[in-house]
Parts: structure tokens; sequence; C-alpha cells
């Protein structure tokens, strides 16, 4: 076994300080050590894309990086979008287009989509559809989850006005 | 699917990063680049590298410059979603331009390194075969001997090999910028989007005052080991003036007599032969109107 | 009474949790001293152990146990069978081999499980599996279920003598005096192999031993709490009661997850009793693979007789199936099979007969469609080799067969199902189904003014148009509680797990609909043994129909509750009483109501005196067992093109018909095709477990086993209902949670032949990918 390290991880605005082994996957560092369970494992070998999230805003699979290489960036999962009470936006539209099923793909396919929609005012569906082609899902068939990234990207951009 | 142990090294410049892989190297030791496919090979443990040696916070290997020749210069650790929108890239090496956004998925992308993509050489990988293709120019240093350039073309050796050495680290990548009447493309079919492409071609087409072939470099990737570098291609194509007959000539001389392409769960040889038959045709029809421009 | 919720597109109420990352499925639940397991697979497909050394593993740091068989001692045996043999259908023969919890002196599958290590983490557990020394000679493996019944193969049981796992016969009426009559008959070998689930979550177990209370409890991401409750409480001896099985949220299932008496269930409960700490086990990817039951191969030789008009006299199938190393489930999936060929069509003389063989790999089990797709398939490709001996259109062939409108339901198939009861359509349409689906697709003008157009820019443009049914609601029953509390919220317990379907608002809706509450105070409690302690599980699509009714039938009787203690109450009669959004009031006089949650406190008294008889609260069981399964039924067309480069397809077009009955909740129903569909699609163009000859995967991985993205799916299923009620049950619900799957592989096989139109293509196997066209197609030219 490798020497632990010291490290301090910054997940949604929180600094998370550890010690842990190189070789801790980032997605195990932000389910066990930061007790961020949203974030969910389907694969560990980059495919499905269940673990994305947010690295310096930009989405990246959180299994096919060391918990160490998280340190110093900013770290978001999706307990930073909403909550139960008050959903973001692309949440309320996966509601409204019943785009979750059984939900384990869910926080990834809405980090990327958060993401996407951030940079993206006006995507067509054939853009959504390639935004999120980098997601597996394997309850909804997709169909709702496009319509539900059609209707945040309306008003998402209706907010903004 | 968690990875075994190793010993850890997160240098913060090139100098640094240069001396600990001399010391680890040759025991085992593995630069760290994107991990886009050394990690998941880790969580595998089909690769179980003793040390590795991070490079991602080593800021002097990220950029991309143009030098005064207008030949672009990127950093090995460049991601490959920067490289894929910049609008130099787009200019200097359309083919990069092209090739990248089959590379997997965006996600992968966003920490993938171009330096990695080069490196890793997948045989059905999409920046080797345009490295080839374009004959990229490759830096490669060492702390015991130096630097030394090595062309594309030259670069590498069987499946997943190459000519770095376990104490070398590729730094930087040079993509000349194609000539003034040339024009190049990049073509490829997958099973579904992000998936190893069955077959892929790069090609350059450069052309003479009468627009006749001046040179032609053409590389297929997906049915070896690693690209390959057509040599009928040009032999039928140089000096010559381009017709889609002469086109179709000069990819059927190739699949025929260069290409021996494997047998998998996806494809089987004559099929792959008629993927590099039609896309090779294609991506020289492209890459001969874009040169005619 | 007015219903208000049944047939709405009701939001659902576990959104919110589901959405924002706070559901909790089994790889979250995390007990305090928690253990790590993981196992050590085999790599050999069949092989003979000799020894394993754990030494080194025992020894590493952070690793607390390594077990191999020899430490279960009289714990080891092989587990039960799950499902019987059809023995009530005569002649049939079975052998059953179930599997064993942990290799002892033989290896039968690539992953058998062959020791256990449990350690103070995942990444140490693995380390010291790493660790572990296994001794063992590779035998020849059985791959091919052809091969596997010649006389020299090598025997995946020895003692068996043979590789036959169980072989079943079943006719209606006489093929042979059909074929002799018949103008034609075709035969045709046809193949069709499927894969894996492929859920997003893989499994996982957490079983923790309270030696004070003498309790174990398992936390699993089950199908079947109830089967892995019993199964446990009798593998380790300790009373059911005493046993308690909670299901978290799950990450798909799609089958699989209803095996029970799985090797690491039984480990991890061996281990936390034998630790008495909780023993957490994670599924992963690979080991998923490799370690979860899939389905697989069957090869069909068929035989349709017909005459020159198109009405099938008869057919035959004679079929073998690939059941894996050992057989629990016996012949769940080969019985759905000969349930599903004839499907809507009326074809007296139906003669089907199937060998399942064992082979040297993992276990087949109900994926998904669980064995109706091949039914279809085979039927599908029948009628349309028959049509184009006819060059009769495909949609022709199909109505003059099909089952007509006024039939006299229900219509009994003399074929036995996998509930061991005979077969019977209960009710239907099919001409109307048949018909919604041709004007949907636009079939008869697209093929003669759209395609030639379309042809004629040099597109290879086809259209393909399949019917199918899908058995489901099978017995024996499931049972429900439902509980009015003192807040007003309502509780309904089921046993009945969820993994995605939404039953926490479907259930919701039905029993809202007759206690009179809003939807949102119903909550809907699955999965946790304690809770409730009989039912099956969800499985064979059953959970509308056969859970839903219990939760209707329970709600009832707490509605009846309801209006009797208030009418009381009140002292009026309880015809004047009306319920609605969580109050009882006396209709026309306002001010003499009553909250549901007041009422429930009235009718359970803490003092004084209640009426022999009486039960306390508004609370009520009921159970619904189902004669027999509700069959629904459906049909699918889509317009595909080919590319002529690479094989690879695109929609123009895809609609979707089903009639499932009574409809709970159409957003959810959809949602459920869709989902359907796109492992329909896996099935005919990207997914596949392929064996080497030594019965080696080939594609443990996503990298080569290949899951539908949304660019390989269509834009839009357009989808159309028709709605016959089930005359089985009180909903009138027949299920739907497998149509999408069932009938596409026919649907690509029929539109891809079409649009390249190349004579004498028949895809007669599936799955298929460009490259196994382009090869066929080769093949045709020379």
């Amino acid at each position: 076994m490798s020497d632990l390290v010291n490290v301090a991880i910054n997940i949604n605005g929180k600094v998370y300080k550890k010690e842990i082994e190189p070789r801790l996957l980032l997605s195990d560092f932000i389910r066990y050590h930061a007790g961020l369970t949203g974030t969910h494992v389907g694969c560990e070998h980059g495919v499905c894309g269940t673990c994305t999230i947010l690295m310096d805003g930009q989405p990246v699979r959180s299994c096919l990086t060391f918990a160490v290489q998280a340190e110093g960036h900013e770290v978001q999962t999706v307990e930073s979008l909403g909550t139960p009470e008050k959903l973001h936006p692309i949440q309320e539209a996966f509601r409204e287009k019943h785009a979750a099923q059984c939900g384990f793909c869910t926080p990834g396919i809405l980090m990327t989509l958060s993401a996407y929609l951030r940079d993206h005012k006006n995507p067509s569906e054939e853009d959504l559809r390639e935004a999120i082609d980098g997601n597996l899902c394997r309850c909804t068939g997709y169909e709702n989850i496009v319509e539900a990234a059609k209707l945040a990207a309306k008003n998402m951009a209706a907010e903004r006005g | 699917m968690k990875p075994a142990s190793f010993e850890y090294f997160a240098p913060t410049t090139l100098e640094e990063a240069l001396e600990r892989i001399g010391e680890v190297g040759n025991d085992g030791g593995k630069i760290l680049a994107g991990g886009q496919s050394l990690i998941p090979a880790m969580n595998f443990r089909l690769a179980q590298p003793a040390a590795l040696v991070d490079l991602n916070r080593v800021e002097e290997l990220f950029y991309i410059k143009t030098d005064p020749k207008g030949d672009l210069l990127i950093g090995a650790m460049t991601r490959d979603t920067t490289v894929e929108f910049n609008p130099e890239v787009k200019k200097v090496a359309p083919m990069v331009d092209e090739c990248l956004p089959f590379l997997a998925h965006a996600q992968i992308r966003n920490r993938g390194t171009f330096g990695g993509a080069v490196c890793h050489g997948d045989p059905a990988g999409q920046v080797p075969v345009v490295a080839v293709a374009q004959n990229f120019d490759l830096l490669i240093k060492s702390k015991a001997n130096g630097e030394r350039w090595v062309k594309a073309e030259d670069f590498y050796l069987a499946m997943y090999t190459n000519v770095v050495e376990p104490d070398e680290i590729l730094v930087q990548i040079k993509i000349p910028k194609l000539a003034a009447h040339a024009g190049s493309s990049y073509k490829q079919t997958a099973r579904q989007a992000g998936a190893s492409a069955l077959v892929g071609v790069a090609t350059v087409v450069e052309l003479d005052e009468k627009e006749q072939c001046k040179d032609v470099r053409l590389a297929y990737m997906g049915v070896s080991e690693m690209p390959v570098l057509s040599q009928k291609v040009p032999e039928v194509m140089k000096g010559q003036k381009l017709t889609e007959a002469l086109i179709a000539e000069a990819v059927e001389a190739c699949v025929s007599d260069e290409l021996d392409p494997g047998q998998d769960m996806h494809a089987t040889p004559a099929f792959r032969r008629h993927l590099a038959r039609e896309l090779g045709k294609a991506a020289l029809s492209e890459a001969f109107a874009r040169a005619k421009k | 009474m007015a219903q208000k919720y049944l047939g709405q597109r009701i939001k659902r109420l576990e959104d919110p949790r589901l959405l924002t990352g706070r559901g909790q499925y089994i790889g979250d639940i995390n007990l305090p001293n928690t253990l790590h397991a993981a196992f050590l697979r085999s790599d050999y497909p069949h092989a003979k152990l000799n020894s394993i050394d754990t030494s080194a593993a025992k020894e590493m740091e952070g690793v607390i146990a390594v077990y191999t068989w020899e430490d279960l001692g009289e714990l080891w045996h092989p587990g039960p069978v799950l499902v019987p043999a059809p023995h009530s259908i005569p002649g049939t023969v079975a052998n059953s081999r179930t599997q064993i919890p942990i290799v002892k002196d033989k290896i039968h599958h690539q992953g058998e499980v062959v020791a256990m290590v449990v350690a103070e983490n995942r990444y140490i557990a693995e380390d010291a599996i790493a660790a572990i020394y296994v001794d063992s000679d590779p035998l020849p493996a059985v791959e091919n279920i052809e091969d596997a019944l010649k006389p020299d193969a090598p025997l995946v049981h020895e003692e068996l003598g043979t590789n036959l796992a169980t072989h079943v016969k079943q006719e209606r009426g006489n093929f042979e005096e059909a074929k002799a009559k018949a103008d034609y008959c075709i035969s045709q070998r046809i193949i069709m192999d499927r894969g894996s689930a492929g859920a997003m979550e893989n499994r996982g177990v957490v079983a923790t031993w309270d030696e004070y209370a003498g309790q174990l409890t398992i936390y699993c991401n089950t199908q079947s709490p109830s089967g892995l409750r019993n199964s446990m409480a009798a593998w380790f001896k300790i009373p059911e009661q005493k046993v308690r099985v909670i299901v978290p949220f799950v990450g798909g299932a799609f089958g699989p997850k209803v095996m029970t008496n799985q090797p690491e269930e039984v480990l991890c409960c061996f281990a936390t009793l034998q630790l008495k700490q909780p023993v957490k086990w994670l599924e992963d990817r690979a080991e998923n693979f490799i370690g979860t039951t899939a389905e697989r191969m069957q090869i069909h030789d068929c035989e349709i007789a017909f005459n020159k008009d198109g009405k099938v006299l008869g057919f035959k199938d004679v079929f073998l199936y690939d059941t894996g190393a050992f057989n629990p489930y016996t012949a769940t999936i080969p019985l759905n099979t000969q349930t599903h060929t004839t499907g809507t069509y009326d074809i007296p003389n139906f003669y089907t007969e199937f060998k399942s063989v064992f082979t040297n790999k993992m276990i087949v089990s109900p994926v998904r469609a669980a064995g109706r797709s091949y039914g279809v398939f085979v039927m599908e490709r029948m009628l349309d080799l028959a049509a184009r001996k006819l060059n009769m259109d495909l949609t022709k062939i199909r109505d003059v067969n099909m089952i007509p409108a006024d039939a006299k339901f229900p219509l009994e198939s003399g074929i036995i199902a996998q509930d061991f009861a005979q077969f019977v359509l209960d009710s239907g349409n099919y001409p109307a189904v048949l018909k919604k689906a041709k004007e949907m697709i636009d079939y008869d003008r697209w093929i003669k003014e759209e395609q030639p157009k379309l042809r004629a820019q040099g597109k290879k443009v086809g259209i393909g148009l399949v019917m199918f049914t899908e058995n489901t609601g099978v017995g024996p029953y499931e049972g429900a509680r439902v509980t009015v509390g003192s807040s007003g919220k309502v509780y309904a317990s089921c046993i009945f797990g969820t993994q995605g379907q939404g039953h926490f608002t479907v259930f919701a809706q039905i029993v809202a609909d007759q206690v009179g509450c809003n939807v949102e105070d119903v909550v809907i409690e699955t999965g946790d043994t304690d809770r409730f302690y009989w039912g099956a599980g969800t499985f064979a699509s059953r959970g509308a129909t056969v859970a839903g009714n219990a939760y209707h039938l329970a709600g009832k009787a707490v509605r009846a509750k309801i209006l009797s203690t208030a009418s009381k109450l009140f002292n009026v009669p309880e015809e004047e009483l009306e319920i609605s959004n969580g109050e009882v009031r006396v209709a026309d006089i306002p001010g003499k109501s009553i909250k549901l949650g007041d009422l429930a406190v009235k009718a359970n008294p803490m003092r004084g005196t209640i009426k022999p008889g009486t039960e306390p609260g508004l609370e009520a069981t009921a159970y619904y067992a189902p004669p027999y399964g509700a069959t629904s039924n459906g049909a699918c067309a889509a317009i595909i093109e080919v590319d002529p480069v690479s094989y690879n397809l695109k929609f123009h077009k895809f609609i979707f018909v089903d009639d499932c009955g009574t409809v709970i909740n159409p957003m959810i129903l959809d949602g459920q095709l869709h989902g359907g569909v796109q492992m329909g699609i896996g099935n005919s163009y990207f997914e596949q477990l392929v064996y080497d000859e030594n019965a080696q995967l080939m594609n443990g991985s996503f990298i080569d086993y290949l899951i539908p993205r949304v660019t390989d799916m269509p834009h839009k299923i357009e989808i159309g209902h028709l709605n016959t009620p089930s005359p089985l049950n009180p909903l009138g619900i027949k299920g739907v949670g497998e149509s999408g799957t069932i009938p596409i592989p026919p649907l690509y096989a029929q539109a891809i032949e079409n649009a390249l139109e190349i004579p004498g293509l028949f895809i007669d196997e599936m799955p298929i990918h460009p490259s196994w066209l382009y090869e066929r197609i080769e093949t045709l030219k020379k």
C-alpha cells in the first residue's frame, strides 16, 4: 500500500479534508468521504456516464479521475442543483416530462445538461441529443430526457430574458 | 473494479516531471496524462503501474500557439476539448477538428489530452491516424538525453507501443501547416456514437498549379495494430490528374495490397475492406475538392 | 363515485427525491462498522478445482476474513429450485441443477465464485483477491447448444450423463395432418440470441446480523424481497420472522435481480453471521457481465403449413435453448416462448417442442421479454416467408390469420404457460390493433407514393410492421395493506419492489381513488418484508395488474370502513356521505365533515369499549390472485433507412400500438414503452454476449457490449393506445412492462429486407449488425 496523502477537495463549495490513498477514485471520494451519494457508479470504465460530475464547470467522469487530482479544482455534483423542495429548472423539466424512471443515470445526465444549457442558449434537438450521447440510460429510451432538455432550455432562456 | 496501489507524484514543472519519470520510468512507472485510457485499464487491473507521474499540474504543457512559420504547436497536456474548439486548429489542421468529435464523448474529451491520444495509439483512434496522415512532428524529452523530434510516421511500433522510452515524455505536438493547395479529409464509421471506430481514414492531398496531384498522404486506422500509411496511393496518384476513377484505382490498390484487416466481433476482414474502400474514396474526393478551393 | 386519478398523467411522487440525488440505493446504505466484500471469480468456464491458497490474502493488512467452500461446512449446498418443471405437461423430462454458493470441486462457468474476501474497504478486498492462488485444471467446455447434445460432448454435470436440462412438448390440434392438407409448407431455421439486462445499477447486498436481537437484516436491490427472505431464512435456519429484507431504490432490474439464492446473497449472510458486522458487497460492471444472469440463444427449426389464400393451417416449432450451467428457473423462458408463438393468430394446429441445454456459461434467467420475443420473432418471420411465397402483402397475411374482433373470449390455447395454467387470451381486438398501426405509419400510401420517391433518390428505405402479444399479470397473488394515518397521510404497503416503473405514483393513484384522499397524500411503501410480509415479487409485468388490484381492493375495503365509521359518527346513512380531498362530509350539510386523519383517530379509541369484531382504525389488507395471466397485445411499425456504406440504420418514423386494457397513468405507460423499445433495439442491432468456442465471454464490458444511446433511437416513438379492459381483474388492467422489447427484432428484419430489396435476403438471425448484413449480402451475390 502506498503512502496516504492529505487532500482538501472542494465539492459544491464545501472543502472536504481527508487523508486518502492516491488510488482512491474521485467517485468513491464523493460518495464515501464527502457522503454525497447522489453521484452514482455504473461501470468504472468511463462508458456509461452515470458518475458524471462537473470539474471546473466541465462534465467529466468521476470514475476516471483520482481524488487527489481534484484538489485545487471545483467539483460540482447533483446536490448542487436543487432540493426536493426547490428543484432546479432542469430537474423541474425532468419531472414535467417524466424523464427519470429508476433515477440511477439521472444525476450524470443532469450534470451534463447543466453545463451544456449554461453554455448553449438555443440548442436544437440534434444538439441536445449529441450533448447526452455520452450518457447511457436503460429505462427511459431517452425520448423524454430530450423533451425535458428542450423544455429546460426554453424555460431557462425565458428566465434569463 | 478498483485500481492497484501505486506511488504517486504530482510535479508542477516539466523539469520536475522529467526528473521523476527518469527515476521511476524504468521500474514500472508511467505518465498519467488525461487518464481516460489509463485509468479504465487500471480499474480493470489490466494495467498496474508501480508509480504514476501525474502531469496534470504541469501548466507549461497546456498551450496552443502558432509559430512564425504558421505551424501549430500544441502542448501535450492540452485537453482534447480545448483542441476541438480552437479556431487556429480548425485553420491549420482541419482534420483534427473533423476527427475529435468522434473521440469517445465530450466528457472524456474534457479530461483526455491531445498528447495522450497520440501516445496511447489506440488502433481505432482518431488522433494517431490524423497524426500520421498530416505527419505531425513530435517533441520528446528526457532528463538523461535532452530532446528529440520524431515524425508521426515513425512514431508507432506495434499495438499500443511507440518510440517514447520509459523515462521520456512527449511534450509537444507540432502540426505542420498544410501547403497552399492542399486539402484534407477525415472519415470514419462506428456502430454508434463514441464507440470504437470500425475503420477510419485521414488524407492530405496537395495539388500543383495544374491541379494535378503533387503529393498525397493517406492513412487508415482500424485495419491494423497501428495506423497504416499507404505507399500505393501516392504511387498511383502522384503526378496525375485526379478523377473519380483514378481515386478508386488508388484506393483499390491500397485496400487489396496493403491492408490485412483482422476479424473481431464487430467486423469481418471483408467488411473492413469494404469500409476502407468507400471511406477512402470519399475522403480523397473531399480532400481533392478542398485542395482546389 | 367519481374516479379522479385513474388514467391521469400524474407527475411522479418519487421524482423530487430521485431527481435531486436523494434516492437511496444499495450503494448508499452505509451502516456503522461495515466491512466490504469482494469475490474471486473463475476465469475458466469449466475446470476441476484442485486447491485454493488463501494464506497470502489472509495476511494482508486490512483483510478481515477469506472464505472458501470449506468454511461453509454444512451450509454448502446447491440452492433450491426457484420455479419447478412443468410436470403437468405429459412427457416432460426435467433434470434440475441449481447454483452452488461457492465452488467446491468443479467450476461450472466463467464468473462462478471461488473465494470471498471481507476487508476494511473494497480496494483492499480486491488486492486480496489478487493474492489468492487457485490451482485448477481446465476441462473442455460446452459452448454450442447443438454440440452439447452430441454423444461425445463434454458434460457440465457428469453425473447426469447428458447436457439435456429440460425437454417439453406441447401441441394443440395436429400439425402433421394440417401439413398434409396444406398447399404449401416452408421450413426454416431461425436463431435468436440476446444478452445482458444491463441495468445501470449493478447488484448489491448489505447483510447485517444483530446478535442481540437474533435478527438478520438484508438490504438488497432484489426484485423479490419475500423470496430472498424465505430463502435466507431457510438456508441459515433462522425463523422467517427474524429475517428482514429491505429493498432500497433500485437502479433498474429487468429480470436478473429476481433470482434469489444468488451466491453473493448467501455468502454475505454467511459472512455477517460469522463476523457479526455488516458485510457489504457491490457488484461492479465486470462482475455483472459474468456473474449476473442473462438471456441467451435459442435455435428454432420451424415449419409453416399454409394455403394459397394465406391461411396458416399449422405451425411447428422445435427449438433448443441455452440455459447455462444451472437451471433454477427451469422452463419459464421457453414456456413463454411456446405461449407467445401463435400470438393473436388463429392457428388451429400448433406443435411446439423444446430442449433446454446446459452449457458452461452463466445461468439464463428472464430478462425483459423473458422468452416471449423468441416466439414472436419466429412467428413473424415465418409469416413473412409465407407471404413472400404467395407474393402477398405482409400485413395482409397477418390480417387473414388474425383472431377476429368478435371471437368468443376467453380463448383457450391448449398450451401451458409459465404459471402452469393454460394460456388463455382473455380479451382483445386484434384486427383493430393492426388497422391502427397501419394508419399510424400510413402504410399503404407510404409504400405506394413515398417509398418510390425515396428509392429514386438512391435511398435504401424500407417499412416493417409486426404484431405481438404479452402475457402478463400472472399469479400467484399479491397483497396490500392500506392504513389512514392520524396525519391524514394514507400509508399503502405492499411487498412488491419497485425499480423505476413509477409504483410510488401509479399505486398511489389507485389508492387515492378508492380512499378519497389526494394522490400526494398517499405514501406507498414497498420492498420491506417487515412492513408487509406476503407476496411474490416484481417480474413478468405483473405490477400494475396484480399489485395494483390488491391495492385497489384494500383501498376499497378502507373506503367501506370510512363510510361506515363516518356514518355512525354523523348518524346519517352511508349514501349521504361523500369523500374527497381527504375529507368525509355529509352531502349538502357544510360543517358536518371530518378529515380522514381525524376519523382514523376516532376509529381507534385507546380507552373504553368497542363492539366485538370491530377492527380498529381505518385499515384493511386485501389480496388479489388472478385466475391466469391477462394478455396485452400490440403492433409496431417503422420506416428505416440503411446506409449503403456503413450499414448503420436511421429511423424515419416509428410507431407503437398497445392495448394493455385500463391505463393507470399514460405518461408512465409511454415511458415503459420507450424503455422497452430501447432494449428491443439493443436486441436487434447492438447487444449480444459473444462467447468463444471455450465459452469464454469476449465482450465483458461496455466497450464491446453496446447499449443503445440516444442517437440510436428514433427521434419519436409515436404511441397509439387501444383499450380492451381485461375481464380478469376489477381494474381491467393488463401488463405492459415488457411490451416495448418484444416485437423489435422481427420489425428490424422486415424493414431492413424491404429497404435493401435484395432477392433472397432473409434475415433469419438476431441480433445482427452492419458486418453481418454485409456478409449475408455478399454471400447472396455469389
